[in-house]
Formats: structure tokens, sequence, C-alpha cells
């Protein structure tokens, strides 16, 4: 490489040779990069001035003029720049959050019978319970709602294990729920198990052998199995401790629907009967706010097409 | 030139260009240690702290939580915008993961954050959804972890562990005086969670009360880690204050 530029100048290199005659350029900096250093370090100075930055003992400087105002109690209060000052204002005058709020406040203040009148109001409460769904219920009961036989509900059937009234929804939302059944596999005998498997089937029409029906009868409306005690004697089931109707075709815990033939119906039953069930429907206030809730529950009251 | 001497030699080379770039980090980061409103003041109602380092068995799942490398994918810190909270409740305190060696703050979001995710769901869910995520979540992209249900819990190394921890300075109590002070911080209650001589104990009562993965016969890796998760984010009971309340520590 020529060591002399065009004028014939020498240049200046750092002076040391590695291997014999690696040489390095001294040259200056490019005048732009320089300057654009010296314009970091101006913003830097100008930064320190306005946003909190420096650490004096146990505290730091809070910087002036970027000052965020929000209230407390009625009460406003000024404070330095800061990301969590930034989100109470955001909360409290933001475009979205005022908008929101006023929806919000709306449904909050309305009956259920009031919002399920005003399309205005379903409207929204369908698009935010939407969100609130997927958000914190979906991973249960499905994106549509569709629940997981044997697992989690469906909430789209007009079958509920609770009640299906708006205000039955909002307490099972509000407090959750556990749907406890007592297994029975020490109960009953092999015998008793497969009278009692036969009349569950029967109450929805699909047993085949009679006299084991009988049999089963005795012992799920009397003292033998007493599933009547939660139950009832017709099989019908109790909202106050969300036991299932035996009687219809929807099936939550035992997978039946789903079955042809009548062994395999029968062992699903079976299942249940001598395992029990134990699941828990999570509580909801404290993680969600009041409005959230009754959101939600207008969300899910229309899922099943309002029954 | 003094070039040279820093160019031909390595060792030099290499202290030197530490201590530069360490700069930066060090007047970032060792203030914090000494500005009071770092770490928020959290208390309970009687004046206890809310925010007590993990039980013997939420610890080993968190050990687990690190093994499987959760935090690939999870993130466990609340950002203060509006969208976070919204979907995840209150941003993250910095005195919520205080006990955290290492902290799982992270700022990959493959899956959702888990900073408040102790009690959104139920333990089944927890179970079912780490064997097989798709058999909940038929979209999901999380692997299946089905060995944590067949895996028996080792915790006879829990005690090792507790006091490594204690080392770094999280409040586990080794001697009597520092178990009274537990006491005085916590209450007697998690006071005793705290004591590393009873850490076998507490872990095998907590895993039998709680009965984490729904098998009561055995003690496994799910039990300690739908512990841990059933924990996240549940110390603090935010109704407690006002809002902008934790604004003031910053
Ligand atoms: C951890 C899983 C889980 C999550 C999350 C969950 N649920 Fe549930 N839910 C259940 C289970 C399990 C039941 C059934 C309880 C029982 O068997 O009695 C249930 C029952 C219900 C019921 C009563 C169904 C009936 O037939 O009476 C409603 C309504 C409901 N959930 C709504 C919701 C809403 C709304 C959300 C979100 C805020 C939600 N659930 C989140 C598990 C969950
Ligand atoms: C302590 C109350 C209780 C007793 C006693 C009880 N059950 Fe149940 N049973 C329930 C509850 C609650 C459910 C619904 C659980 C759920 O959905 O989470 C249920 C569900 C069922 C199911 C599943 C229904 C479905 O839709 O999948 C069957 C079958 C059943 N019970 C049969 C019986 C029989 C037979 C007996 C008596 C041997 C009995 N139960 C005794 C509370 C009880
Ligand atoms: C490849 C990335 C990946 C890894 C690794 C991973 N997850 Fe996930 N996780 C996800 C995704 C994506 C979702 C959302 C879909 C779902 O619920 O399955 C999720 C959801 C979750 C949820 C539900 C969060 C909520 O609020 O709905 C929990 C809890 C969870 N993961 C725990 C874990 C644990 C514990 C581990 C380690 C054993 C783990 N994940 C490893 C990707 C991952």
């Amino acid at each position: 490489m020529s060591e002399t530029k065009k004028t014939g100048q020498t240049v200046q290199t750092t002076g040391h040779a590695w291997d014999g005659d690696i040489q390095e350029y001294n040259n200056p900096i490019p005048r732009w990069w320089l300057w654009s250093f010296y314009a970091t370090v101006i913003f830097a100075i100008v930064y320190w001035i306005f946003y909190p930055a420096w650490p004096i003992g146990h505290s730091y400087t809070p910087g002036v003029m970027n000052t965020i105002t929000y209230t407390v109690n009625g009460e406003e209060k000024t404070t330095h720049w800061n990301t969590r000052a930034l989100l109470v204002r955001d909360m409290q005058t933001g475009e979205a959050a005022v908008k929101q709020r006023k929806h919000m406040q709306e449904v909050a203040n309305a009956s259920f019978s009031a919002i399920l009148s005003d399309p205005k109001m379903i409207d929204f409460s369908s698009k935010i319970g939407k969100v609130l769904f997927e958000d914190n219920c979906a991973a249960c009961h499905g994106m549509g709602g569709q629940g997981v036989v044997g697992l989690f509900p469906n909430l789209v059937d007009d079958d509920w294990l609770w009640g299906g009234r708006t205000e039955d929804i909002q307490n099972t939302i509000s407090a959750g729920h556990i749907g406890f059944m007592p297994a029975f596999d020490k109960t009953f005998s092999e015998q008793q198990m497969d009278d009692v498997t036969e009349f569950v089937l029967s109450l929805s029409g699909q047993a085949k052998d009679k006299e084991r029906v009988a049999r089963g009868k005795v012992l799920f409306t009397g003292e033998g199995g007493g599933c009547y005690y939660c139950h009832n004697q017709q099989g019908t089931g109790i909202k106050s401790v969300g036991s299932a109707n035996l009687t219809d075709h929807i099936w939550t815990i035992a997978d039946v629907a789903s079955q042809k033939d009548i062994m395999a119906k029968r062992t699903r039953v079976r299942e249940v009967i001598s395992h029990g069930v134990n699941r828990t429907m999570p509580t909801w206030k404290g993680r969600l706010s009041d409005e959230e809730i009754k959101l939600l529950t207008v969300y899910v009251y229309n899922l099943s097409g309002g029954k | 030139m003094r070039h040279e001497k820093i160019e031909t030699n390595v060792g030099l080379l290499i202290v030197l260009t530490l201590i530069v770039i360490s700069i930066g980090g060090l007047i970032e980061i060792v203030p914090l240690f000494f500005i009071d409103e770092t770490i928020e003041q959290v208390q309970t109602p009687d004046g206890k702290d809310a925010i007590r380092p993990y039980s013997a068995l939420e610890t080993r799942g968190r050990d687990i939580y690190i093994r499987e490398g959760c935090y690939l994918c999870h993130s466990q810190m609340i950002r203060p915008f509006r969208d976070e909270i919204l979907r995840y409740g209150h941003y993250s305190l910095a005195a919520e993961s205080q006990y955290d060696h290492p902290f799982q703050w992270g700022s990959k979001r493959t899956g959702p954050d888990l900073a408040r995710v102790g009690g959104k769901y139920s333990n089944e869910w927890h179970k079912q959804h780490l064997m097989a995520p798709r058999s909940v979540m038929p979209d999901s992209i999380m692997p299946n972890y089905p060995w944590l249900q067949e895996n028996s819990l080792a915790y006879n190394d829990i005690a090792s562990r507790m006091k490594a921890l204690r080392l770094v300075g999280v409040p586990y109590s080794l001697t009597d005086a520092e178990y009274e002070k537990n006491i005085e911080r916590f209450g007697k209650g998690i006071a005793d969670q705290l004591n590393i001589h009873a850490a076998e104990d507490n872990l095998v009562a907590q895993a039998d009360q709680g009965n984490y993965d729904g098998d009561q016969s055995r003690l496994t890796e799910m039990d300690a880690l739908v512990a841990y998760l059933q924990v996240l984010g549940t110390m603090v009971d935010f109704k407690q204050y006002e809002e902008g309340h934790f604004a003031e520590f910053r």
C-alpha cells in the first residue's frame, strides 16, 4: 500500500509494525462521528435536567418540568416523571380509559334485564366480554366456551350445573365452585356398581338390563348408595350442590354421548361413580373487578343463547 | 506511543476492557442498592412483611421451572402499561422478586406472562396443561412435560438449596436468633416455613395438604412446580393500597 497521499505528504501511522511490515494508520475520527458524539453528550446533560437522573445518597435528582399530575381521593398529586405515575394518569384521564369507563359505569349501574334489552350495552359487553373470556376463561372452557368433556363444563349449551339465571352465573364467576362427588369404589360391590351404573343410564333411556336397573334404583334412591342426596330422587340434579342432571343427554364428566355401544357407555359411567369427581372453578372476585364480572356474566349468558 | 503497551499485552487489554465496559453497568446499578425507594415497603395490615421467601416445596418447584427452561418462553414481569395490567393484573413490584435468585423477569414472551398466574387456574388445570397443553388449548405451542408427573420429587437436598439461598440474603433461618427475627418479620406461621431445619418435613406436609398433582400416594415434580405456579403474584393484597400508592416509590 502506498505510504503517501496525492500531495506527497507522509501519512501518520501509530508507529509500530507487526510481522515486520504491517502498520496502522493514525487518522483522526471522521468529523460527522465526532459531532454526533458531542451531540449525545449535550443530549445527556439536557436529559439530566429534565428527567430523574443522578443518585444522591439515599435519593436522586427528580428532574424539572416533566411532572405528572393525577388524583388520589379527590386531591391532586404532582410527581416527577416516572412510568408508574404515567400509568395512573393514563388510567384516570387517558382517552381510551375514559371512554371505556363511561361504558363500564353504564353497565355497572344497570340491572341485568336492562342490559339484556339494550342492544348497545349487549354489543359493548360482548366485545369486552370476549376479550375477558379469552384472557381468563378460555384456558379451561375453550375459546368458544365449548369446554372439555370430563374436565371443564360446556358453557354454550343450556344445561347448567349451578343454575343459568344471570344471578346464578354471576355468583358462579364471582365466588367460584367446587364440583365434588365422593368416590364409591370402596362402598359398592362389583354387582352393586353394575346395578347403579345401569340405573344411571336408564335415566336417559340408554339402559339395556331391566333387572339391574331395578336393583340400581334401590341403591340410587335409598340409603344404600345415597345418590339421591345430591342428585335428588328423579336424578335431575340439585343446583345448589352443582350436581349433574342425569336424565338428559348432556354429559359433563362421563363421556357417554360420544360412545356408541352399551359396554363403552357403562365403562364411562362406572369410572365416574367409582372415582368420584373433584374439580374447581376458580374464584374471580378480587382478580377481576365487579364490572368485569358483570360483563362476563352477560357474555356467558348470551353464549348459551340466553337460557 | 502508549497504544503499543496495551495492544501488545493481552492480559492488560482484557483487564482494561473489562473496566471500561463495567462502568456503564455499575453507574446504573450500584446506586439502586442505596436509594430508599428501590424496593417498595409492602406490609400486611398487622405490620408484617407481605412478601415472603418461597416455602421449601415452592423453592423446589422454582428450581424445576428453571431446569425445564420455562423462562425461555415466559416472562414474570408485568410492566406498568394499561394494556398489560388489563390483561395480567397489577404491575409487578420490585419487592415481589426480592427473594428471587436469579430473578425471572425476562423479556421473551412466546407464552403469556406468569407473574400473577397464581390462583388463576386450578391445580387440575395446571397438571393437565403441563402434561398435554393441547388437550386444553388446541392451538398451544407449549411443549408437553409428561415426566413431571412420572418423576418422584427429589428433596433430600432441600436444606442445602435453602442454605445456598440464605448465603445470598434470603432470610431462611438456621439459628435460633434468625428464627426469632423471622417471627417478628413474617409472623410465626411463615417463620416456621422458613426454618431450614424443618425444611423436609414442611415440604412433605405442604405437598400432602395441597395435593397439587391430584395423586396423594406420591410426591412428584408436578407437586412442586404447581405449588410454585400457584403462589406467583399472590402475596400482595393490592386492594389495601390506594391508586398511585406504588407510584410514590419511583
Ligand atoms: C381452572 C379452570 C377454569 C377457569 C380458568 C374457569 N373455569 Fe369456569 N368452571 C370450571 C370448572 C371445573 C367448572 C365446573 C365446576 C363444577 O363442576 O361444579 C366451571 C364452571 C363454570 C360455570 C358454571 C357452569 C354450570 O354449568 O353451572 C360458569 C358459568 C363458568 N365456569 C364460567 C367461567 C368464567 C366466566 C370464567 C372466566 C372468568 C371461568 N369459568 C374460568 C373451570 C374453570
Ligand atoms: C356429594 C354429592 C353427590 C353424591 C352423593 C353423588 N353425586 Fe354424582 N355428582 C355430584 C356432582 C356435584 C356431580 C357433577 C360434578 C361436576 O360437574 O363437577 C356429579 C356427577 C355425576 C355423574 C356424571 C354426570 C355427567 O354429566 O357426566 C354421574 C354419572 C353421577 N354423578 C352419578 C352418581 C351416582 C350413581 C351416585 C350414587 C352412587 C352419585 N352420583 C352420588 C354429586 C354427587
Ligand atoms: C415453547 C415455549 C414455551 C415453553 C418452553 C413453555 N411454555 Fe408455557 N406457554 C406457552 C404458550 C405459547 C402458552 C399459551 C397457550 C397455552 O396456554 O398453552 C403457554 C401458557 C402457559 C401457562 C398459562 C398461562 C395463562 O395465563 O394462561 C402456564 C401456567 C405455563 N405456560 C407454564 C409453563 C411452564 C411451567 C413451563 C415450563 C415447564 C412452560 N410453560 C414452558 C409457551 C411455552
